[in-house]
């Protein structure tokens, strides 16, 4: 059980440190761990939960202004700021590099960049969250460490 | 906790080793005491005096986002500050106002030490908020700091000129706090200090007979002896 539950540990921490390897996740999700104590065991995965719920919100208005013709530039920006800000709050360091490409396009007043960016953003969105997700399912079922370096 | 009052108290007490010793002592000499350290004996006098300084000190944060008043609340509590939290700039002087009208001191609990606030924000931004601050008789001595994720100097500097503290590039870290509370509390720490001897000289006759640090008034022993007395409690 004890072993089991070490390599999970060893497991969770290649994951993690992927993440940041691979340029998903930056300092700032750090900084979020260091907020994690035993008084708030769950901060990180809240605010991510928090994240994804303004994300789908963001996104969808987004969506919304890219179908109108012709295009509001000044609302897309506005719009892509705020998520670009949350992106940002939560080390989400690939979406947060999209965003910025978006609003270059926006600034441009280009139609056709700002279509495209955005499903790069999405994508990026989307690759972040099932990444996360299965990384905080798999802390969950690791258990905390202290339980599996409790020696006998 | 050692407040500035304090350490000119453990200077005086530490080097004459004095203790209070019980006049009423009906025991034998095998009678177990408790030794009180000369800090504790401090903490005990100082309490009546310091209280102001052992509360927290109290930041108001101004931001529309959800991760970020989440995540900025999370930093001050860790960094021991006492926070509110609200979501717009109008909310903010809605909760000073509300502040204002109970402005006495048996509000100190109340009283915003800080404020620090997201420049872009729907309806009133962190610049119009800062600007309504500033101008107001009541509110103008709070320090606000800016936060914002754009890092733009024409910005930065209308900030600053319009008074605030400081301009915190987003996402604001735990460092970035740990200096603003060291700033902080060195401009509270003079105004405390200003207070402090205004209620010292309030208290000296009120302390009870009971503590020990009363007995300072009486001339302390000769430094040159082997051991310290233990008191009894």
């Amino acid at each position: 059980m004890e072993r089991n539950q070490m390599q999970m540990h060893r497991q969770i921490a290649t994951i993690r440190k992927s993440l940041f390897d691979q340029g998903y996740l930056d300092e700032q999700f750090v900084q979020l761990e260091e907020l994690q104590d035993n008084s708030n065991p769950n901060f990180v995965e809240e605010v991510v939960t928090l994240f994804y719920r303004d994300s789908a919100r963001f996104l969808y208005n987004l969506d919304q202004a890219l179908e109108k013709r012709p295009l509001d530039f000044s609302r897309l920006d506005s719009l892509m700021h705020q998520f670009k800000g949350s992106s940002s709050s939560i080390g989400a360091k690939k979406v947060k590099i999209e965003c910025t490409h978006f609003r270059d396009y926006c600034n441009a007043r280009n139609t056709e960049g700002c279509k495209r960016t955005f499903q790069h953003v999405k994508k990026e969105y989307t690759t972040l969250k099932k990444k996360l997700e299965a990384y905080f399912q798999m802390s969950r079922q690791a258990g905390p460490i202290e339980t599996a370096c409790r020696p006998r | 906790r050692c407040c500035p009052l304090s350490l000119s108290f453990s200077s005086y007490i530490s080097s004459t080793q004095f203790i209070h010793s019980s006049s009423s002592s009906s025991s034998s000499s095998t009678t177990p005491f408790i030794s009180i350290t000369p800090m504790e004996t401090i903490n005990l006098c100082c309490d009546h005096i310091t209280s102001p300084i052992s509360k927290e000190l109290h930041v108001l944060a101004v931001d529309d986002s959800n991760i970020d008043r989440k995540v900025i609340e999370r930093l001050l509590k860790v960094s021991s500050f006492k926070v509110t939290v609200v979501d717009s700039g109008s909310r903010a002087l809605q909760y000073l106002g509300l502040e204002e009208d109970n402005n006495s001191s048996q509000f100190d609990d109340l009283k915003v030490n800080l404020i620090m606030t997201d420049y872009s924000m729907p309806g009133m931004t962190g610049f119009e908020l800062l600007k309504k601050i500033k101008n107001s008789s009541t509110l103008k001595e709070i320090p606000v700091v800016i936060m914002s994720s754009e890092n733009i100097l024409t910005r930065i500097d209308s900030c600053l000129e319009e008074g605030a503290e400081d301009y915190l590039l987003k996402p604001v870290k735990l460092s970035d706090v740990r200096r603003l509370k060291d700033s902080i509390l060195k401009s509270e720490g003079a105004e405390i200090r200003r207070i402090q001897s205004h209620k010292r000289k309030r208290n000296n006759d009120r302390l009870p007979s009971s503590v020990a640090c009363h007995d300072l008034s009486v001339p302390p022993p000769s430094p040159q002896q082997p051991t310290p007395k233990l008191a009894r409690l």
